[in-house]
């Protein structure tokens, strides 16, 4: 799992916000553009590129996209670092 | 005995709320933005003076008119609402009175969401089957929207009140398959009205803001959007892969795939986490919104005027939601 990539995938969620604004240490829920559809769409992209479950848990304990980038990189079984 | 589905119909009240309304409502709110990616243009409110059994009643009315059904036939009412008139009598009794159905007929509510309608034809075709009833009545009536926070933008945005009425019976336009049905109560407070019924009777005034800022209250109903997104990810493919094993049918061999109509969003991702085409995916919500037990039906009808089934065509209907509850089958014309 690549964190670069994690950041661009992550980033692409949001439609307004430009992609470099982005770093693991964003806190994203102080994004403007952070609404539940946004957490659904996160979850969605997680599912889709990791084949990973995020819940609604993992999202409220999480401040930063290295928060994120830790769940989901614990979640995938086998997982070459 | 086989279930045939013979007859819908459905009603919608005449309030609406659409995405015009809510920007007016909640301005620094990107309501166009979202509404087009839940794919839902407007919604029917039910009046402050509706109630889910009006509409229920009035759905029926349009079925016996829109299907030369005598009310004198029914042997038996199913009621699938979450918005029951009183905790008791049933609304059922209520309503078999108001239509004239015989008082030889059975009834009864039962108290599901998302997943009622799957939950009813499966009720139905086991009351066929079973030699106790003919001609089922099975009814779908939900105002959600007497139980949103008038401050809770998400949920306003998502959720329609509507009512529909089928019927079941020993022959009909479509053979009801096999049934997949599943429960999982882990979920159950991530989609919940805590307060007003007998464990917490006294609805708490105190609004507080979800993670979201939506307004809610224990006395409104809650909804995690995220978490319930998470669980149907993971539930609706297996439940889809079961109920095609259990009717020995392959994905090919679907001709037309109706969920619950839970918003676009959602739809797309399961319709390509399981890998159907965009043909065969039949959506309508921009003009009802998620209307709960009812969106299936609603959906169905729309399928049926929309893309006429061929002989032997075979449409999946897949319900999931509250609970968590889910349940899937197959019909066959």
């Amino acid at each position: 799992m690549n964190v670069e990539q994690f950041i661009r995938r992550f980033a692409e969620q949001f439609d307004e916000t430009p992609t470099h604004d982005f770093t693991v240490d964003t806190r994203f829920k102080e994004n403007d553009e952070w609404s539940s559809m946004t957490a659904l769409s996160l979850i969605a992209m997680v599912d889709e590129s990791y084949s990973v479950r995020l819940t609604g848990d993992d999202i409220r304990q999480s401040s930063t996209i290295k928060d994120i980038y830790d769940i989901v990189s614990a979640k995938i079984p086998n997982q070459q670092a | 005995m086989n279930a045939y589905i013979k007859a819908i119909s459905y009603h919608l009240p005449q309030n609406q709320l659409d995405n015009a309304a809510l920007a007016a409502l909640f301005p620094e709110w990107g309501v166009e933005k979202i509404a087009q990616k839940i794919g839902i243009d407007t919604r029917h409110i039910a009046a402050a003076d509706e109630f889910a059994s009006d509409m229920a009643i009035a759905a029926a009315q349009k079925l016996f008119a829109e299907h030369s059904v005598s009310p004198a036939r029914i042997d038996f009412i199913l009621y699938c609402t979450q918005s029951p008139d009183y905790f008791l009598p049933t609304t059922a009794c209520i309503i078999q009175n108001k239509l004239g159905i015989p008082v030889k007929a059975g009834a009864l509510d039962f108290n599901l969401g998302c997943s009622g309608y799957i939950y009813g034809l499966a009720l139905a075709k086991g009351l066929v089957a079973a030699g106790i009833a003919k001609n089922i009545l099975l009814l779908t009536s939900e105002t959600y929207s007497k139980f949103i926070h008038p401050g809770d933008k998400g949920n306003r945005t998502i959720f329609g009140d509507a009512a529909t009425a089928t019927l079941i019976s020993t022959d009909g336009f479509a053979a009801i398959g096999e049934f997949e049905l599943g429960t999982d109560g882990e979920g159950a407070t991530n989609l919940m009205v805590k307060q007003g019924a007998i464990r917490y009777p006294d609805k708490n005034a105190d609004s507080v803001n979800d993670d979201y800022g939506n307004e809610q209250s224990p006395g409104h109903l809650y909804m995690d959007g995220p978490e319930i997104f998470a669980f149907t990810s993971k539930a609706v493919p297996r439940l889809v892969a079961d109920t095609l094993a259990k009717n020995n049918v392959d994905k090919a061999g679907i001709d037309l795939f109706i969920f619950h109509q839970a918003n676009r969003y959602m739809l797309e991702h399961l319709r390509k986490k399981i890998d159907i085409s965009a043909e065969k995916f039949f959506t309508y919500m921009a003009n009802v919104g998620n209307t709960v037990s009812s969106s299936i039906p609603i959906a169905l009808y729309e399928a049926l005027k929309e893309k006429p089934a061929g002989p032997e065509a075979k449409w999946l209907l897949a319900g999931f939601g509250v609970g968590y509850s889910w349940g899937a089958t197959v019909i066959t014309f």
